[in-house]
């Protein structure tokens, strides 16, 4: 049965539950097809992940091993392709708890820079799994700086041959998923040396490990690198290599070539290399960010209309913990946040398929623009992701620490996504180096991509807000971030040119301004989020309900964003002093009528149980009585601990009083 | 032969600081005297052969479960084998005994005993004392239930006073009441100081203490009518046994009541003790106690990432010359930089409180308890303020390592989960931070109606000479230097008044709106909570600025002045918008602000290294490869990685049961 204070929340939503996740899917049927496949692999008890917070590492990865080769039973079975409607709700509905999953980025790094001849060869070997493979690129001394690697690929012209050498220590190649046990082959960037020249990174497919009884092959050392944080269930390993020799076609060779005789050839455009890391970056957000918000929110909003603490009023009830305004100050504008980045998350999508499309067309116009955005956005979710699991997790008292909440490892696979695919203060600048080049140019009068066009639009005026109910009008708002972007872009800008001006060089100049040009991006990819949020909000129907409480968490979130950073607002006196206390006063007003709704909201993100794999989340939210039950499964419990008979006993048998 | 040399940059980086580090390694720990005996324990406990064991990292919870047992009883021996009975150096001892870990008789040694002694009638203290000093009682203290945490009164543990048998009868009666949490309880001790409600004659006489046996001795089997066990897995403290208690109609005799203050007669009458606030002296105590934690915490977390940001190199600054240092970006800086100064600002704080709370335990024993009140909500609320501050540097820091923080080996992670707990135990920190907002607001009300307030609060007085004006506090003209810490004290002073008086001021408008007590005060608690933060905000920058001049090393002084001045500055830069709004500073000293902070980046990266040395961390007690002094990093990554559980055989068992078989089978 469902607790009754659960329940209860349900009873008063503003909206139905069932359009808003409809909608969220993208159509009703969508929403069909997503829960057929989430039941076909929860009812499969290989899949469960039941006794996971009480397993090893080792445990772990044989487990996660398991689930990947019966995920392709499975798929068999069902008639699921890679192609097909239900691939992309499998990693949701399996919790990412699999191994080999840079197995499918190794065949994606072949099918991408591999000739068609390489293709033919590899992709079937890898796709019936005669081989497992992985992605060697992170070396110990070196990550997102790729012109740094230090592994070598010498072109040995006598035997046609490639020689790989891990020359030092720091040039061990470390990280790699699925290396550490799993992997059969890897994909090695290398830097290429021919006749003594380096021609920079380039990618080879390395053997290292026999296919017969996967023992390590002569001239490999490789292993696992060790515990993490999290992803337990992962083999990140280390690959030294000695003298390792392979053909010169295991170059992946559809851009660059050495030919027979040394010639080294290169054709194509060397840009379709960034097109694959915003591929992964974008996709990286909605599952491996925005899914995790969504369910730490989940589990924190329906414990904290379960949990009772203290009282409110003197002779009452004690009183939900979430009708504390302090309670919904901190978890109200995370479940905000997982709708904008949700929202995000579809205007990324549309922008890399309309990008894609001109790609095909061998238009590489919109590549620059992809790019930025991509790199920012990675960064500003992930750490806005990450923010909000663990505020999340400490929202959750006590019981938030123990791994039965599902909090902590939630918390701990997302802080990750904070630092692979490019570490976060890396791509910010990354995405600073296009903002600064378009306000350049747009001061010059020069075209510049559609989502930096404002940057030409420099508006100097005041905020006209009247009053705090002003604050709620989206055009209000949004120009309020929009004239916090220009000027935190322009006046970084303005400093870089004084500072080269008065004769600092260039990469100086840049240095100095990186800590400002950080802060730039951040305001421009807000400013971008919360303009994207409005005009969702549009779109919406006004008849249903739905449409209104979105636009409660639209404006949650741009109050938040400039309750949460006054000092920028407050600057240039944009907005005055007198305004930014309506501003508070509407913000803390939207936390209560937002409150109502809360449990629906989260209801919305329809989150089965075994997924969310939590004693405080569950839908029924009977949270004490499952903490109490799953405490009991725990092994610490199923057998007397040696510690007692080997320490324990003798201690508390006196041994002590000859003291 | 190169492991044992240390590396060139690291190396570099020593030699040209421009101060000692020993000398300001003899501050922190107050004194050279207490460094030497610091490093005499440390040496005690390190060349120990005892203490050894494999890397925690490797192991299972239970293994590490069964390593800290095995320590913390030899620890017990070896503590009084060496006569070691100083609080402090106790806590030296243990610490680096546990290496900053907690430990299953931490509960024990720091609430069953110490509750004994000030809660235990004399007959209890024979009867218990003496068997739980030589172990043969190992305790632990059951207050917080699976319902219930912060807040004790809703507690509903149940101890029923029975005349006939004089005997209390203890009940979980919910799965809610069921004791939760307690340190120790789940597979270690064989009693409990349980918390319950005391009924008797029909009558809830409110929470009071129990010793409640629960597990047999010699076989250590739960009596009956007791279930008890481990809370399973968590984040962090592996080490730990938390636990649950459940009692069903358990009898325990009447003299098991601790009943130094409060009594029941054998009758059931029930006899009031004297004063509750004496209760307060403990949780003053304990939370002094994180605040110090939080300063170590950060430090140790600051040494690893500052020394291995001068270890790494990366990318390029300058075209075409080598990678530089990743300590030379602006960025890096800014993330690591302000953390430093802040674990220094933390430590005097720390130190501050300690010596504070020694001096007023002194008047309360004399029966004065006038500034407890003030102790009280200014360790509550510095608790919340240190505690979140160091929580989120922790992470900071380990993010400032990139990938390679992410690994146990850089040790970060497991700082991280020992700490991040102490935002919740001991008083949950919104909750901490309401509580110095309850005493704010109640000063504030005082200077309202003419009454004069002292110690930290006394800036509460400056106002009531320009309430005629009706002008925020803050908008007398402050004139500030931004390069004078001095004068910053006063911008944070301006601060926390302004934010204060907009929290009483808004919590009386929500009164006037004819709203109840309790609903105005949710009502308004986020400013609250604001308010409280800008007050202790204020705290930390003066008692920072005010060490400086106790400093005699002119070259110590130096430093530390910088980072005294990049911690008040980065707090302005961080919070801008409530030093603009309140007139405090205008658009251009903002401006000016900005800058500074990163002027003094510059400033402090040449004793960066330094500065992290002078916290005077050993290896073994740092616990990182990514930290260690040599810096010789990678070559150590590799060996430790070897020695990963997922690598005791060549080819993993998981290749023959599935691997293959599938390989076989597509």
């Amino acid at each position: 049965s469902v607790n009754p204070d659960l329940a209860s929340e349900r009873q008063t939503a503003s909206f139905s539950v069932e359009k808003l996740t409809a909608w969220l899917d993208g159509g009703a049927e969508h929403t069909r097809l997503r829960r057929a496949v989430v039941e076909v692999i929860e009812r499969d008890p290989v899949f469960s992940r039941e006794n996971q917070y009480f397993q090893s590492q080792n445990e772990r990865y044989e487990v996660a091993v398991k689930k990947a080769v019966h995920l392709q039973k499975k798929m068999h079975e069902m008639g699921w392709t890679e192609s097909g409607p239900e691939f992309k709700y499998i990693y949701r509905a399996v919790s990412g708890d699999v191994a080999f999953l840079l197995h499918s980025i190794f065949i994606r790094s072949i099918s991408v820079l591999g000739s068609d001849k390489q293709i033919a060869k590899w992709i079937p070997l890898a796709s019936q799994y005669k081989l497992i493979g992985s992605y060697a690129q992170t070396e110990l001394g070196h990550g997102t700086y790729l012109q740094g690697l230090e592994t070598t690929a010498v072109f040995d012209i006598t035997t046609q041959e490639f020689i790989l050498n891990t020359p030092k220590i720091s040039a061990m190649k470390w990280w790699p998923g699925d290396m550490g046990r799993s992997a059969t082959h890897t994909v090695v960037f290398a830097q290429l040396y021919v006749h003594g020249k380096c021609y920079g990174v380039h990618p080879f497919i390395v053997q290292i490990r026999s296919l017969q009884d996967h023992s390590l092959c002569p001239g490999i050392i490789a292993g696992d690198i060790g515990p993490k944080m999290n992803f337990e269930h992962i083999d990140n390993g280390y690959l030294m290599l000695q003298n390792v020799r392979v053909p010169r076609e295991n170059m992946l060779n559809k851009f660059c070539e050495v030919q027979p005789d040394g010639t080294y050839v290169r054709r194509g455009s060397p840009k379709i290399n960034y097109f694959t890391m915003t591929t992964v970056r974008i996709s990286l957000i909605s599952h491996e960010v925005v899914i995790p918000l969504m369910k730490a929110c989940t589990i924190a909003i329906r414990y904290s209309v379960v949990r009772r603490q203290s009282k409110l009023k003197p002779g009452e009830q004690e009183a939900k913990i979430l009708d504390y305004q302090t309670q919904q100050e901190k978890l109200l504008p995370q479940l905000a946040a997982a709708y904008a980045f949700r929202f995000i998350d579809d205007y990324l999508q549309e922008l890399f398929n309309r990008g894609y499309g001109e790609i095909q067309r061998n238009n590489f116009d919109m590549l620059p623009e992809l790019h930025a955005l991509s790199s920012g956005f990675k960064a500003l979710v992930s750490q806005f992701g990450t923010s909000g699991v663990k505020i999340c997790l400490q929202a959750c008292g006590g019981h938030g620490y123990s791994l039965l909440s599902g909090l902590p490892s939630l918390y701990t696979k997302i802080l990750a996504s904070c630092i692979y695919e490019g570490e976060n203060t890396i791509l910010l600048l990354q995405t600073a180096r296009f903002l600064i080049k378009c306000f350049m140019a747009a001061s010059t009068g020069q075209h510049i991509p559609p989502s930096v066009t404002y940057l030409a639009a420099v508006k100097p005026k005041k905020c006209p807000a009247k009053n705090k109910l002003d604050f709620l009008r989206p055009d209000i708002y949004t120009e309020a971030y929009q004239h916090t972007a220009v000027r935190l872009i322009s006046s970084t800008a303005a400093k870089l040119q004084d500072l080269i001006q008065s004769g600092v060089k260039k990469y100086n100049a840049w240095n100095q301004c990186t800590v400002q040009l950080v802060q730039a991006v951040k305001a421009h990819c807000h400013y971008i989020t919360v303009k994207n949020f409005v005009e969702t909000v549009e779109k919406l129907e006004t008849t249903t309900g739905i449409q209104k409480i979105m636009k409660h968490l639209c404006d949650l979130f741009a109050l938040h964003g400039i309750f949460s950073n006054t000092g920028v607002f407050l600057h240039d006196g944009y907005i005055s002093g007198e305004q930014m206390d309506m501003v508070t006063a509407s913000y803390l007003d939207l936390l209560a009528i937002i409150r109502k709704d809360a449990v629906p909201l989260v209801d919305a993100f329809d989150f089965t149980d075994s997924s969310l794999n939590s004693a405080l989340g569950s839908y029924d939210g009977q949270v004490y009585q499952r903490l109490y039950e799953w405490a009991q499964k725990s092994p610490t419990n199923k057998q007397m601990s040696p510690a007692y008979e080997k320490y324990l006993k003798p201690l508390l048998h006196n041994t002590l009083s000859k003291l | 032969a190169t492991a044992t040399m240390m590396n060139a940059d690291l190396r570099k980086e020593r030699a040209a600081a421009t101060f000692q580090p020993e000398l300001l390694t003899h501050i922190l720990d107050g004194g050279a005297e207490r460094t030497r005996r610091r490093k005499e324990i440390e040496a005690l406990v390190i060349n120990d052969p005892d203490f050894q064991h494999e890397d925690l990292n490797f192991l299972s919870r239970s293994q590490r479960y069964e390593q800290a047992i095995r320590k913390s009883s030899l620890m017990v021996m070896k503590l009084r084998e060496y006569g070691i009975a100083d609080p402090e150096e106790i806590y030296w001892f243990k610490s680096f005994v546990h290496r900053g870990r907690p430990e299953p008789l931490d509960l024990h040694l720091g609430m069953f005993l110490p509750t004994l002694l000030t809660q235990a009638t004399p007959e209890q203290q024979d009867r218990f004392f003496m068997p739980a000093w030589n172990l043969e009682i190992i305790g632990t203290y059951a207050q917080t239930e699976m319902g219930h945490g912060t807040h004790l009164r809703g507690l509903e543990t149940t101890a029923t006073y029975d005349p006939a048998t004089q005997e209390f009868i203890l009940n979980s009666p919910t799965v809610t009441s069921i004791k939760w949490w307690p340190g120790g309880l789940g597979k270690t001790s064989n009693h409990a100081i349980v918390l319950a409600q005391l009924y008797t004659q029909g009558q809830c006489k409110g929470l009071h203490a129990f010793i409640v046996p629960i597990r047999q001795l010699g076989t250590h089997e739960p009596l009956p009518g007791i279930t008890v066990g481990d809370i399973g897995p968590k984040f962090g403290y592996d080490e730990m046994d938390n636990g649950y208690l459940k009692m069903d109609n358990f009898r325990i005799p009447r003299e098991n009541m601790l009943m130094k203050y409060a009594q029941v007669e054998p009758d059931g009458t029930y006899v009031k003790p004297l004063s509750d606030k004496l209760t307060y002296g403990t949780m003053v105590f304990i939370r002094s106690l994180i605040v110090g934690d939080s300063a170590r915490s950060l430090s140790r977390a600051c040494t690893i990432a500052i020394r291995y940001s001068a270890v790494r190199h990366q990318s390029e600054l300058k075209p075409g010359e080598p990678e530089p240092q990743i300590l030379d970006y602006q960025t890096q800086q800014y993330k690591l930089f302000p953390l430093l100064a802040t674990a220094y600002a933390f430590h005097f704080v720390g130190a501050y409180i300690k010596d504070t709370y020694r001096r007023i335990s002194g008047d309360i024993n004399e029966g004065d308890l006038s500034e407890l009140p003030e102790l009280h909500a200014l360790t509550a609320g510095l608790k919340a303020f240190t505690s979140w501050t160091a929580n989120a540097g922790i992470e900071e820091c380990r993010m400032a390592c990139g990938g390679h923080g992410y690994s146990r080996c850089s040790g970060i992670p497991d700082i991280y989960v020992t700490f991040t707990p102490s935002c919740t135990y001991e008083g949950e920190n919104t909750v901490m931070m309401l509580q110095t907002a309850r005493f704010l607001v109640k000063s504030y009300t005082q200077v309202s109606s003419g009454q004069r307030v002292t110690g930290m609060v006394s800036y509460l007085n400056d106002f009531s000479r320009q309430r005629i004006q009706p002008q925020h506090v803050a908008a007398r003209s402050v004139t500030v230097r931004i390069n004078e810490p001095v004068s910053l004290v006063e911008a944070y002073k301006a601060r926390a008044a302004r934010l204060v008086e907009a929290a009483a001021k808004n919590l009386q408008a929500e009164l006037n709106h004819r709203k109840s007590k309790e609903d105005a005060w949710n009502r308004t608690s986020v400013d609250l909570v604001r308010a409280s933060e800008a007050h202790c905000h204020y705290v930390i920058v003066k008692l920072f600025t005010a060490k400086l001049s106790e400093i005699s090393n002119a070259a110590v002084r130096a430093v530390l002045t910088e980072l005294c001045l990049l911690y008040a500055l980065y707090g302005i830069s961080k919070n801008t918008g409530d030093f603009l709004q309140a007139g405090i500073l205008t658009d251009a000293q903002i401006t000016q602000v900005n800058q500074h902070v990163k002027e003094l980046l510059a400033i402090i990266r040449p004793n960066a290294v330094a500065l992290v040395d002078s916290f005077d961390f050993h290896d073994v007690h740092l616990g990182s490869v990514l930290g260690r002094y040599d810096g010789n990093v990678y070559e150590n990554m590799f060996e430790w990685a070897k020695k990963s559980p997922l690598n005791k055989t060549e080819v993993h068992e998981s290749f023959h049961k599935h691997l293959k078989p599938m390989q076989a089978k597509l």
